[in-house]
């Protein structure tokens, strides 16, 4: 641990009755990094994801963001300490057009009293018109959100997320049943949010890990198996075991 | 959008207005005062609706127990008439206590003497009752069907309690306002009906732009936020107890109001506004008007107790099967209600079903990549 790091992990172990999603893990993270985390299914991804976000407490451990312990605060306050989250499915607010789901995102302070008496302030307005031309939605302003294409839902919550502005951004699966194409922009997307911002991502889809160019951390069981560049990882033989595969199988 | 179409709609609306307005205006000396009452006690009814349709049309929580704070209101402004018509009766205090041998006002009376204080107790105090009830419920992430159950629950209780205080607040009897007086008139009176209409008509007005209010914007949609996706609204930063708590406090409060203006129309405030299925029928004024819609909230409360008083006037004990049937039909045909059908595809599916339509095709191409995938 340095104060060169935003997140520590600190011996996470999460039971859920006798089973251990999360088992001594240990994770740091440095300002401006971009990681990856994978692993095989029920590894522990989205546990790890939810003991960040304050959904899941921690059976044990402790986790350190910014200097602070998150450990036992509300999802919302974490939220507002600067964590963000883009989850595994799309959720945006479907009865909202797509320019009110980013005033939701984008709105400060995320009060009752400032959303009832006041009207937007002008440099959000301007922040949601710079996010509806990143994730190239700004023909669909007015659309509901919910009669938006599968990719264009993920971008929207991509760009909910970033509207956010959030220190560290835990991304889901974001490329789940997107096109090639679409997997590539998200993916580069992605790389230009790392160095202002801390970006975790979480994916099962290979290319895209290898098209991050970013440090990966591999999760097994609930514990990391091994962390490095992608070479590094591919090359590591208790990777290869549990998950990669052998290239004769 | 066109510029005339636009133009269509506000004269429309203004047109609206004007006919509402003198409508208002008129009634009193339209209708009999048997059938102004009725209209009356329907309007107030609105209210509640109103606050209604805010929790669960827009915030999804579907809350069984509004006859609670409906009541309080009724009890508060009862109070207060009771209280400054006893000066002919035994120790200055409501006649009933005598009834009970009591001889002392209880002490939560006092303040009722004042108008100014329960001008503001009215929706006050139902609103600081929802407020900590909801606080309670919504702080202990109690939502969906268990939050409704808890809500009939508490309206039990609360209806068992006035039941059995007599010596409080007469208990079952309840307390009348019919036979009290205020400015020196009997509440009963003509006059005095004729000016509580009033007073309904311009407070269902107010009380409708005061929801629309709150619903516009950004707040409102939180609210919606917070009904479809309640752990996303949290994610983004909001603390969805603080929005619930207020929005149910807010709809306590118009309970509280409806209820004020209801008492004084219909002469008493009982336990009764307490009962179970009270509570639930309100739920049903709101999903046959419209959910989300407020107007609708407001025309299925006034039309399903018009209705209701007339099917009872002409075949007694048949309504409550209307009323199933009613509800059993929005459920499965119309779960937007009345007036989401209308707002939506409703009259225009009809009429191309019967070929009186053309299927709209060559809309802007906008609108039908809008509409892909939900227009079956």
């Amino acid at each position: 641990m340095n104060n060169k790091d935003l997140l520590n992990l600190i011996d996470i172990t999460v039971s859920f009755e006798g089973f251990l999603a999360l088992n001594k893990l240990n994770l740091n993270l440095k300002k401006g990094e971009l990681r990856a985390v994978i692993g095989p299914n029920g590894a522990g991804k989205t546990t790890f994801l939810d003991v960040i976000t304050g959904k899941v407490k921690p059976t044990k451990g402790e986790v350190i963001f910014k200097g602070k312990s998150l450990v036992g605060r509300k999802e919302h306050k974490i939220a507002r300490l600067g964590v963000g989250r883009k989850f595994q499915s799309p959720r945006i607010f479907e009865n909202l057009t797509v320019k009110e789901n980013l005033e939701i995102s984008v709105t400060t302070p995320k009060s009752p009293l400032n959303l009832i008496n006041k009207s937007i302030k002008d440099e959000q307005l301007n922040e949601i018109q710079r996010l509806m031309k990143i994730v190239d939605l700004a023909q669909k302003v007015d659309s509901k959100a919910g009669s938006l294409s599968h990719g264009q839902k993920q971008w929207l919550e991509i760009a909910m997320l970033v509207g956010q502005k959030p220190d560290l951004m835990l991304v889901d699966e974001p490329v789940a049943g997107l096109t090639d194409e679409e997997t590539d922009l998200t993916a580069d997307l992605l790389k230009s949010l790392s160095g202002e911002n801390t970006v975790v991502v979480i994916d099962h889809d290979m290319e895209f890990i290898r098209r991050l160019d970013s440090n990966v951390s591999v999760l097994n069981q609930g514990t990391v198996l091994c962390e490095g560049t992608m070479e590094t990882i591919q090359k590591d033989k208790k990777v290869i075991d549990v998950y990669l595969g052998r290239p004769e199988d | 959008m066109s510029l005339s179409k636009i133009k269509f709609d506000k004269k429309i609306v203004l047109s609206f207005w004007i006919i509402l307005i003198a409508l208002i205006i008129a009634a009193p000396t339209l209708l009999p005062v048997f059938r102004l009452n009725l209209l009356g006690r329907y309007l107030s009814l609105s209210i509640v609706a109103l606050g209604v349709d805010l929790i669960w049309g827009y915030t999804g929580l579907l809350s069984l127990g509004q006859g609670i704070f409906f009541a309080l209101g009724g009890y508060c402004a009862a109070m207060y008439l009771q209280i400054t018509s006893s000066s002919e009766f035994p120790n200055n205090i409501p006649e009933f206590f005598a009834l009970y041998g009591v001889e002392k006002l209880p002490f939560f009376w006092e303040p009722f003497r004042s108008p100014v204080f329960t001008f503001f107790a009215i929706w006050i105090i139902p609103a600081l009752v929802s407020g900590l009830i909801g606080f309670l419920v919504f702080r202990n992430r109690i939502k969906g069907v268990y939050f409704s159950i808890l809500t009939q629950a508490s309206l039990l209780v609360f209806f068992n309690f006035f039941n059995g205080q007599q010596k409080l607040i007469n208990g079952t009897n309840g307390l009348k306002t019919d036979v009290t007086q205020i400015f020196g008139q009997m509440v009963g009176s003509e006059s005095m009906q004729r000016l509580f209409f009033w007073m309904t008509a311009i407070l269902v007005i107010a009380a409708w732009f005061f929801a629309k209010w709150v619903v516009k914007g950004r707040f409102g949609n939180i609210l919606i936020g917070i009904r479809d996706d309640e752990p996303r609204v949290r994610f983004t930063g909001y603390n969805p107890v603080i929005f619930k708590t207020i929005i149910f406090s807010i709809a306590g409060g118009l309970a509280g109001i409806s209820g004020a203006l209801y008492t004084v129309q219909s002469g008493i405030v009982s336990p009764q506004f307490m009962t179970v299925p009270f509570s639930i029928e309100m739920v049903i004024w709101v999903a046959v008007g419209g959910r989300g819609t407020l107007l609708g909230a407001i025309l299925g409360a006034v039309f399903i107790n018009y209705a209701k008083s007339l099917v009872s006037e002409a075949l007694p004990a048949s309504w409550m099967f209307i009323q199933g049937g009613l509800f059993i039909l929005v459920v499965t045909a119309l779960p937007e209600g009345v007036l989401g059908w209308i707002q939506g595809d409703g009259p225009r599916n009809v009429l191309q079903r019967f070929g009186l339509k053309r299927k709209i095709e060559t809309y802007p191409s906008l609108e039908v990549n809008n509409k892909e995938g939900n227009n079956e």
